[in-house]
């Protein structure tokens, strides 16, 4: 210690001597510092990115598929050898249709159809869902049997995979799915404009099927739908009245106190643990259906009900006292200034936060796995009662597939309900700017 | 009488009731006597009176009358032997009710010649739209029919108890429609009681998540002892057959628990630094713009369910390590597509957003007075930030990385799809371990049956990480709030 | 009370001493500082002598907390903030870019309105400066810097059993002392105090305005006031400052004797304020 360093006593004029504080090396540090910032969040947005890259390099193709455009002889001597569809409705029901579908692209191809290896490796240029698709047209209007009509059916999933480019041509045909004679057909259908990629409105419309081609989000939309639906009429009532109740009634005492840390605890909770929650009550014990959308709807309602009220308590704190005393003051009571009053003014709050809980449950798929959400589930469930899947979980189940088409689909759903939950999420952000109030 | 028939026709009385009580409100107004509550007060008071007391007794009398329909079906079932075709009793009496409600669906003049056989009843009901599973028995048809009459008498007796409920309630609420009746005052001491019971519906879930899960872990320690759950370490639940004596399975928690901590802790290792670093430059650092775009942008991967970081990790980050890996060693892939590393940063991107955006609240929550005072002693800012900002708040940091390590605990959907099934217990990051809620999922997806140990153990496993994490929770609540008061 | 007087008998024999002119310190041309659209100086001129405690006073939002903030650019910290004109210290202009912000705070130390001590042990709070300047070799060195100090903060005697307990758990006006104590220990040229007595009862404040008074004999201080008492007490130069303007400067004797103008008088008076 030297008494210069406490004695600035040197006159002005005469200026003390600098001091050596060390401004050099701080300074590297600071800046060093400062990278280490910058580098943390540039790691965040890489993964980011990154993420994101994946997702739309993977999951963009998933809405276009390939079809091929067949003029498909619907000859009544195969829909119905017998001639019996008049009494028997099941002719039509079960008629082998693929056969039509595999003769009209051998006629197009110009294949004869006694070469029995060829028309192998034809049938398979197309889906199987051109049974179904056939079907479909041949029962609604029995009368165009006999007719020739123009149908765009569905190509199998490796031809599409190969349309798309996504399969390797270049190396030898025994270690890839799509044989050289099966590109050469393709690419001569590209050429006359008999093949070319479409819209896949299959992707919304199908249910389960361990096909690519014919498997959709049909099912799981309804499934999230209706468990949105659910979570929304049960956790935003009861979520706002147990708020209310906290906020505005209840005094501090040791039981608001056991609540209190129980809902930011509940909020912490695994969400694994609710779907064990939901396995033990709802099904074991109340025998409520499995794999039904109601069942995922009130268990993901029991877990988003702590981030509503975490929420909507905001949302009425952030309404001023003045607010309240004004109210009580012309004399209403005190339910009349909660609903007359605070509640409307904490109402874009609450919304918002409802919205962002709903975005949350929407993402959810861990608790859904345990009450029997992953289900192969083909037709479209009509009451929230019937077996459905929900659309997080039909990721997981495709992206437990191995092929490459259903990488494809797996990334496209992944981008559907990544689209909901931009739209909710901005949404809440665009109600919040439009209703913020500051007091 | 159906349920919701009985529901429409009393709630149909009770709208009535709140029409007449605002008309006799208002009738009685006009005197010089000034009305204690508004007319609509009074409608409202005789709907609740007449409404509430009879959909309570709906909800109670269905309940009840399921249980003791139940009860009595079961009584009726021919007593299990060993050859007994069905496997449990549940589903005995789930089939019986399948055929009830199918039975339910036929027209009288099918109900009236029934067919006796279980074999000419399935197509039958099949035509209905009710599909039975083939091992249905010939004795449950009559159990059904029993099962029907019993539904059709108790939910008759009960509609019209709720019914005459609701009259009497609708008949109470008006004789006290009166100029000086406190009508607001008793809607008003309902509406408190619904808010209440709505807050207690946040309890009731926890205590049902406690007791839901120690029942059936209680089930499951009946068979496989605590120790050996808890101290075991073999995963291997395959061979525990249950019931068939001897061969214990192998339950044991260890290799699972130490996957777990593993993965959390390499997630840390990965998230706490990154989110940290970007939590202190943004609240020290970046301008108000910089802010306002990276902020929201880091905010999107918490949004970004956790099924897309699990297939993210599947098909881009699992096989981008395995690839690099072999490209270093020239051929031999050390680290597996699915390992300890691959969900562990992958589980540490999701968490970068919760370690930023809690750090960052506590850092601006630190008094603007403190850097003043260190900036105005001539620091610099990383010095600032070093010395006084990060140890003052340091404790709402500890407690933010103890919530975001539970949410690493309890994390999922990674896991599942990247951390593999093996129950390894190993150190080596580069491969695949297995974690708590990986055994869960896979225990319980599939066929169940309630009463076997594979089953059970997943709920023995969900308390365990129940406790860990709530544990953790509470610790991390806790140091938060203590934290929060210091600057209030 | 005795003692107050007392002091301010000594005042007036050392104001006299006073007016005999120091060297300039620190000096401000023309200052202007805008907080985004919102302009908060208008052209501020005023000279601080060396060794001498200059007052700045006036009413709320006067800008005489802004003056003092730009002295030791404790405005940078502040978004939007820009200061136009010229301020110098010891000749040199303080806002040119060759000159380095640590160390100008290392040499006009700062004391804030409300007492901030870090939440550290005393002893931590005040070696802070030190240890980050790297004015000690060791740690013998370090204690006796934070003896001098603290002792210099007439707070030693106070706090000697209790060095390592946290800084937080003193009153108010050992906070404050101790934020004296800390900016000492850094050995600045000058210390700029902002209302530092305005969070404390009148025993501390009367305890403080003593240190300030002793502080002048080895530091040149500028302290901002709402109290026209305390200008008068610690005080030899006064500046009075209106919306953004420096309205007069002088001797404070003069000042509150005699003002020349209008608006100063009424101020002090009581009229405005």
């Amino acid at each position: 210690m030297t008494d210069i360093a406490l004695n600035p006593a040197a006159p002005a004029s005469a200026r003390p001597a600098r001091r050596d504080i060390g401004l050099k090396r701080r300074y590297a540090a600071e800046r060093r510092f400062k990278l280490y910032g910058i580098t943390a969040i540039a790691i965040g947005l890489f993964f980011l990115v990154a993420l994101m890259y994946s997702v739309f390099s993977n999951g963009y193709t998933a809405f276009w598929q390939t079809e091929v455009n067949l003029a498909i002889n619907l000859d009544p001597k195969i829909i119905d050898p017998d001639n019996k569809r008049a009494t028997d409705p099941n002719v039509l029901l079960t008629a082998n249709y693929p056969i039509l579908a595999r003769n009209a692209l051998a006629e197009k191809l110009g294949v004869p159809t006694t070469n029995k290896p060829a028309m192998r490796e034809l049938g398979k240029l197309f889906s199987e869902g051109v049974r179904g698709q056939l079907r479909e047209l041949v029962v609604a209007n029995p009368s165009l049997i006999g007719t020739t009509q123009s149908v765009w059916v569905l190509t199998g999933a490796d031809i599409d995979s190969a349309f798309k480019g996504q399969i390797d041509l270049t190396v030898d045909q025994t270690r890839r799915k799509v044989s050289d004679q099966q590109v050469e057909w393709m690419n001569k259908l590209k050429g006359e404009g008999a093949m070319s990629q479409r819209f896949n409105t299959g992707l919304f419309t199908y249910g389960a099927s361990s096909r690519p081609e014919t498997s959709g989000l049909g099912v799981a939309l309804i499934g999230s739908l209706y468990m949105m639906l659910i979570v929304l009429c049960l956790s935003l009532p009861i979520g706002v009245a147990a708020s209310i109740y906290l906020e505005e009634y209840a005094k501090k005492s040791r039981l608001t106190d056991i609540i209190e840390v129980n809902i930011n605890n509940l909020a912490a909770v695994p969400s694994i643990v609710f779907g064990l929650l939901g396995l033990a009550v709802f099904i074991n014990f109340f025998h409520m259906p499995r794999s039904a959308s109601l069942v995922g709807g009130m268990v993901l309602t029991l877990m988003t009900l702590p981030t509503i009220i975490i929420a909507t308590r905001a949302a009425l704190r952030a309404v001023p006292p003045s607010i309240r005393a004004a109210a009580l003051g012309v004399g209403a009571s005190k339910t009349q200034m909660v609903f007359h009053h605070v509640l409307p003014l904490a109402a874009p709050g609450i919304l918002t936060g409802t919205i962002i809980g709903l975005a949350h449950a929407l993402g959810e798929t861990a608790p859904l796995l345990l009450i029997g959400m992953v289900a192969f589930v083909a037709n479209a469930p009509v009451t929230p009662l019937d077996p459905s899947t929900a659309l997080p979980v039909q990721i997981y189940m495709w992206a437990n597939e191995a092929e490459r088409a259903f990488v494809e689909r797996t990334s496209g759903a992944i981008i559907v309900l990544l689209i909901f939950l931009a739209v909710m999420n901005i949404t809440a952000i665009i109600l919040r700017r439009r209703f913020e109030r500051r007091w | 009488m159906s349920i919701f028939m009985v529901l429409v026709i009393v709630m149909a009385i009770a709208t009535a009731g709140y029409f007449i009580g605002r008309q006799r409100a208002v009738s009685k107004e006009g005197g010089n006597v000034k009305p204690h509550s508004l007319p609509h007060y009074h409608g409202w008071w005789v709907f609740l009176a007449s409404a509430l007391p009879a959909v309570l007794f709906i909800a109670v009398w269905a309940a009840a009358t399921g249980v003791y329909l139940e009860r009595s079906a079961i009584a009726e079932l021919p007593t299990r032997t060993a050859d007994t075709v069905i496997a449990s009793q549940s589903l005995e009496l789930g089939m019986v009710s399948g055929i009830a409600r199918g039975l339910d669906r036929l027209s009288d003049a099918e109900r009236a010649n029934l067919p006796q056989t279980f074999a000419e009843l399935q197509p039958l009901l099949a035509s209905k739209g009710v599909a039975l599973a083939t091992e249905g028995q010939d004795y449950m048809i009559p159990i059904a029919v029993e099962w029907n009459r019993n539904t059709a008498w108790a939910s008759s007796v009960g509609g019209i108890v709720a019914i005459v409920l609701a009259l009497a309630g609708a008949v109470f609420g008006l004789s006290g429609v009166n100029v000086r009746a406190r009508a607001r005052n008793n809607v008003e001491r309902i509406i408190l009681g619904a808010l209440i019971a709505a807050s207690g519906i946040a309890i009731l879930t926890t205590i049902g998540i406690i007791l839901s899960m120690l029942f059936q872990t209680i089930t499951f320690f009946q068979s496989v002892s605590p120790s050996t759950f808890f101290f075991g370490t073999v995963w291997d639940p395959r061979f525990a057959a249950a019931g068939s004596g001897g061969s214990q399975g192998q339950f044991g928690l260890v290799p699972l628990l130490a996957g777990t901590l593993y993965i959390a802790f390499v997630a840390m290792l990965f998230a706490v630094p990154v989110g940290l670093f970007a939590a202190i430059y943004m609240a020290e650092y970046a301008s108000r713009s910089v802010r306002s775009v990276v902020k929201p942008l880091l905010e999107v991967l918490a949004g970004i369910p956790t099924i897309v970081y699990g297939f993210f990790a599947l098909v881009t980050v699992g096989p981008f390590l395995r690839d690099l890996s072999a490209a270093l060693s020239g051929g031999y892939a050390f680290i597996q597509a699915q390992s300890v590393l691959t969900a562990g940063i992958v589980m540490g991107v999701m968490l970068i957003p919760f370690v930023s955006s809690l750090s960052d609240d506590i850092i601006t929550a630190v008094p603007g007075s403190l850097r003043d005072g260190s900036l105005g002693l001539g620091s610099t800012k990383s010095e600032t930030i070093r010395r006084v900002v990060l140890p003052a708040a340091l404790p709402g940091i500890v407690g933010a990385l103890l919530l975001t390590a539970s949410r690493a605990i309890g994390e999922t959907m990674i896991v599942v799809l990247a951390a593999g099934v093996a129950a390894n217990l190993n150190i080596n990051p580069f491969e695949a371990m297995t974690t708590i809620t990986v055994k869960i999922v896979n225990q319980l997806t599939g066929d169940l049956e309630f009463n076997s140990p594979q089953t059970l153990v997943a709920f023995a496993l969900g308390l365990t990480l129940f406790f860990i994490t709530l544990a953790m929770n509470i610790f991390a609540l806790y140091i938060v709030r203590k934290y929060r008061e210091q600057y209030e | 009370m005795n003692l107050m007087t007392e002091r301010n008998l000594e005042k007036a024999v050392n104001d006299k001493m006073s007016a005999q002119g120091n060297a300039i310190k620190m000096q401000g041309k023309d200052v202007t500082v805008h907080y985004g659209d919102k302009q908060a100086l208008f052209g501020v001129s005023l000279d601080v002598p060396e060794k001498m405690v200059t007052a700045l006073i006036g009413p709320s939002g006067c800008g005489k907390s802004t003056f003092l903030r730009s002295l030791n650019r404790m405005n940078d910290t502040i978004e939007g903030c820009k200061v136009g004109g010229l301020l110098t210290l010891d000749d040199e202009d303080i806002y040119n870019p060759k000159i380095d912000v640590v160390e100008l705070r290392a040499r006009v130390g700062m004391v804030f309105q409300k007492p901030n001590p870090f939440p550290k042990s005393i002893f931590e709070n005040v070696a802070y400066g030190p240890r980050i300047h790297g004015l000690a070799k060791n740690r013998q060195q370090l204690d006796e810097i934070v003896e001098k100090s603290l002792r210099r903060a007439s707070l030693f005697e106070e706090v000697k059993d209790r060095l390592h307990e946290a800084g937080t758990g003193l009153s108010g006006g050992q906070q404050q002392r101790l934020c004296i104590a800390r900016a000492i220990a850094v050995s600045p040229e000058v210390i700029l105090m902002d209302e530092p007595c305005s969070a404390l009862d009148p025993i501390a404040t009367a305890k403080v305005e003593e240190l300030i008074d002793e502080l002048r004999e080895n530091y040149t201080i500028v302290i901002v006031t709402h109290s026209m008492q305390q200008a008068a007490r610690v005080s030899q130069r006064t500046a009075m400052f209106h919306l953004g303007n420096l309205v007069e400067v002088g001797d404070t004797e003069m000042m509150f004797t005699s003002p020349t103008e209008k608006r100063t008088q009424d101020y002090i008076t009581g009229r405005f304020g």
